[in-house]
């Protein structure tokens, strides 16, 4: 090894952050969401420009802003973010990029902690917009690296589609020396190009399929794909982390291993499955590898539909191998997860479990409401949609039973997508009124404690601008905003969700107070950084209380 | 050092939230990456924070491919809670070894917490991976105030009689 290789244990996640470092991108934007979240914690750690967006659409509007600007940018999110984000990726690909922009999509097949297993390999054809699918660290790294270069060369946004087992592995790393790019962003007018109306976005579409094209020659000669030769008699097709289970269930076979996998290196692909007697395509989720490479005319055998479901391991590959489609083994339970002792959330949902409350839910910490002992979260869907289908509810439902609906989100979510139900609530208002509980525990708690608009911090907790929630609601005209601290007033709070549910008006109740777990961090980003001006500060009582309550989770616990 | 190391060594440590299974196998993952093993370790982070089962998988050897412990192939299971044996005991290889609290006096530990220490150090006899790999590891992972509790853990687990 070259005395100058650096060799090190990275996750995906940090490779990624790493690489956009190394190339110099001006900036890295998201939201959070596991399994992406450390991307651009790990960015601003290691001196690069991070921040939290309020949300994915936002995120990607910013990049493709900072692309104009003939810079670089890396923009981060799960791959439920990318359907937040799909409005401007869509004709990003027709305006393109003067600088590079890589969008990181991170899939979680399984569902490891989403609410869906989509595969957004389908978003980089809808789109046209390439993507590449790194295997491990190592590849996250060479990957995004790659990515911001393609996406220089041809001035199109590049998806890096990675997955739950990619972003978390700890795998090694190793590093060559490199010069960070020196880019110096400036602007050039390009009416033309920028500006998709439709005598400008029709030539614009034309140009995108042309440079789709060329790129999908490079990828046949050049691109990151790579074979490693075996026996004839099986020959397989893979992509991302799968090809590390099919070296391993497979040592014998031969493999062409896919690393940019739209626009797809179709004759390369035809040649090694002309070259092997059986040519296995082995993906994980939808089949889009085998839809794509029939339709091609690429004689492709397919996994069997039951292998569509959850993350594949070397178990299931063997499996497909032989075609056994006979009942895997259930997995034995373990323990779920709960809300934390001491949770604020825990009040809530025992007084909406016992008010029979029907709960219109969200994505957060408080999605465990829905487990046992409350029970008492009635749907989730996706960011923001609690106020949507309350409002429904309350629409269609009987009076009696309109009467009874809630909608409960928590603060990151609230900014991230509930504001424009609350716009709906104030434009549209059942006859029976509504009530929305914004639990707002003071931070992205779920995903490990980020902060967002609402907290009046930056992603590296340094104060700045805060929404106040009450100011901005009011401003809405709703008529009734309450704040209540939920463990140091419960029957106060039973008493306002009592009264607003008796009520035809429409009802907020934000019930505020500290996430447990973060609140001895946010006393120290207080003490380091005290926010500028807050006209509506904690009572001090809950600020003494939060700052010393015991955290359930041991000291020095990463989870 | 163990005539194991020419093969991919597999270990999964396993848990609930907040028990130190992911600190554990972080200690691990590390201390075998300065021995000069090729390594992967892969866990599952999100819900898991909110008190449920945890499981970490750690593999090292010449040259690792995939990051999970396929079932019955583990040569270690560490468990950290009794209640979360059942649920793992499939991914033991036969013959391969379930290390639990019960191996440790935890009345002579510094720390009750150190107990995923504890067994690292039960476990570090089998491995093929010096004792200052551990110990850096160990540091690495620790702010300094607990070094000492958690490197006499491990020393303490180190040197446990073998039942």
């Amino acid at each position: 090894m070259d005395t100058a290789t650096k060799r090190l244990l990275l996750s995906g996640n940090e490779a990624v952050a790493l690489a956009a470092l190394d190339y110099g991108v001006a900036l890295g934007t998201g939201y959070p969401g596991t399994p992406s979240t450390e991307i651009l914690e790990y960015l601003s750690a290691h001196g690069g420009r991070a921040q939290w967006a309020p949300n994915e659409k936002v995120a990607l509007e910013v990049g493709l802003g900072v692309a104009m600007a003939s810079a670089a940018v890396l923009v981060t999110m799960k791959h439920v973010g990318l359907n937040v984000a799909a409005d401007p990726l869509f004709t990003a690909a027709y305006t393109g990029t003067s600088g590079s922009l890589v969008i990181v999509s991170a899939d979680d097949p399984g569902m490891a902690s989403s609410q869906n297993e989509q595969d957004n390999r389908r978003f980089a054809v809808a789109a046209a917009v390439p993507m590449l699918e790194p295997a491990d660290a190592q590849e996250s790294y060479d990957f995004t690296l790659l990515a911001l270069e393609l996406s220089a060369r041809w001035h199109l946004p590049f998806i890096l589609r990675t997955t739950t087992r990619v972003c978390h592995s700890k795998t090694v790393v190793y590093l060559l020396p490199r010069e960070r790019n020196v880019l110096v962003p400036h602007f050039e007018h390009d009416i033309r190009s920028r500006v998709m109306i439709p005598s400008n976005a029709r030539p614009a579409h034309r140009r995108l399929r042309q440079k789709l094209a060329e790129l999908a020659q490079w990828n046949e000669e050049s691109g990151p794909n790579e074979l490693v030769a075996g026996q004839s008699r099986l020959g397989i097709v893979t992509s991302g982390v799968n090809f590390m289970h099919v070296r391993e269930a497979a040592p014998d076979a031969s493999v062409l291993k896919l690393g940019l996998t739209y626009p797809l290196p179709l004759e390369k692909i035809r040649r090694f499955a002309a070259s092997v007697d059986r040519c296995l395509v082995i993906e994980e989720g939808d089949p889009y590898l085998v839809e794509q490479l029939r339709t091609a005319g690429i004689a492709v055998e397919g996994k069997p539909e039951m292998y569509r479901f959850g993350e594949l391991n070397v178990t299931r590959m063997r499996r497909i191998l032989v075609g056994d489609t006979s009942p895997e083994p259930a997995a034995l339970p373990g323990k779920p997860p709960t809300l934390c002792q001491g949770c604020p959330h825990r009040i809530v949902f025992g007084v909406l479990k016992k008010l029979d409350c029907i709960v219109a839910g969200d994505i957060g910490c408080y999605s465990l409401g829905a487990l046992p002992p409350w029970e008492a979260m009635d749907s989730l869907v996706c960011m923001g949609a609690s106020i949507g289908m309350g409002l429904g509810l309350r629409h269609a439902l009987p009076a009696d039973e309109a009467r009874r609906v809630v909608s409960v989100l928590g603060d990151s979510t609230f900014v991230h997508s509930g504001i424009p139900g609350l716009v709906e609530m104030a434009y549209n208002p059942p006859h029976g009124g509504h009530v929305v509980l914004i639990l707002d525990n003071g931070t992205t708690a779920m995903t490990g404690l980020q902060e967002h608009p609402g907290t009046g911090r930056t992603l590296d907790h340094a104060a700045t601008g805060k929404i106040v929630f009450e100011d901005l609601i009011r401003s809405l005209g709703i008529p009734n905003v309450t704040v209540i601290d939920p463990v140091a007033a419960p029957e106060e709070f039973e008493q306002a969700l009592v009264e607003s549910l008796a009520s035809d008006a429409l009802s907020v109740i934000i019930t505020r107070r500290t996430c447990l777990l973060a609140a001895g961090k946010i006393r120290q980003y207080e003490q380091c950084s005290p926010l500028a001006t807050d006209p509506h500060p904690l009572p001090l009582s809950q600020r003494e209380r939060g700052v010393d309550s015991p955290s359930p989770l041991p000291e020095g616990e990463g989870s | 050092m163990n005539p194991m190391s020419d093969r991919v060594i597999n270990i999964v440590v396993a848990g609930l939230g907040g028990q130190g299974v992911l600190k554990a196998s972080d200690i691990l993952t590390e201390a075998a990456f300065a021995a000069g093993w090729d390594v992967k370790k892969a866990d599952v982070h999100g819900m898991s924070q909110r008190g449920g089962s945890v499981r970490s998988d750690v593999r090292f050897g010449p040259r690792v491919f995939s990051p999970m412990v396929t079932a019955g192939e583990a040569d270690f299971l560490v468990v950290l809670a009794e209640d979360q044996v059942e649920p793992h005991r499939d991914v033991l290889r036969p013959g391969g070894t379930l290390l639990m609290p019960d191996r440790i006096a935890a009345d002579r530990l510094p720390n009750r917490r150190s107990i995923n220490v504890a067994l690292l150090g039960v476990l570090s006899r089998e491995l093929a991976i010096a004792p200052e790999f551990w110990q850096a590891a160990i540091r690495n992972n620790f702010r300094e105030n607990l070094h000492s509790d958690n490197l006499q853990a491990f020393q303490i687990g180190r040197e446990m009689e073998q039942t």
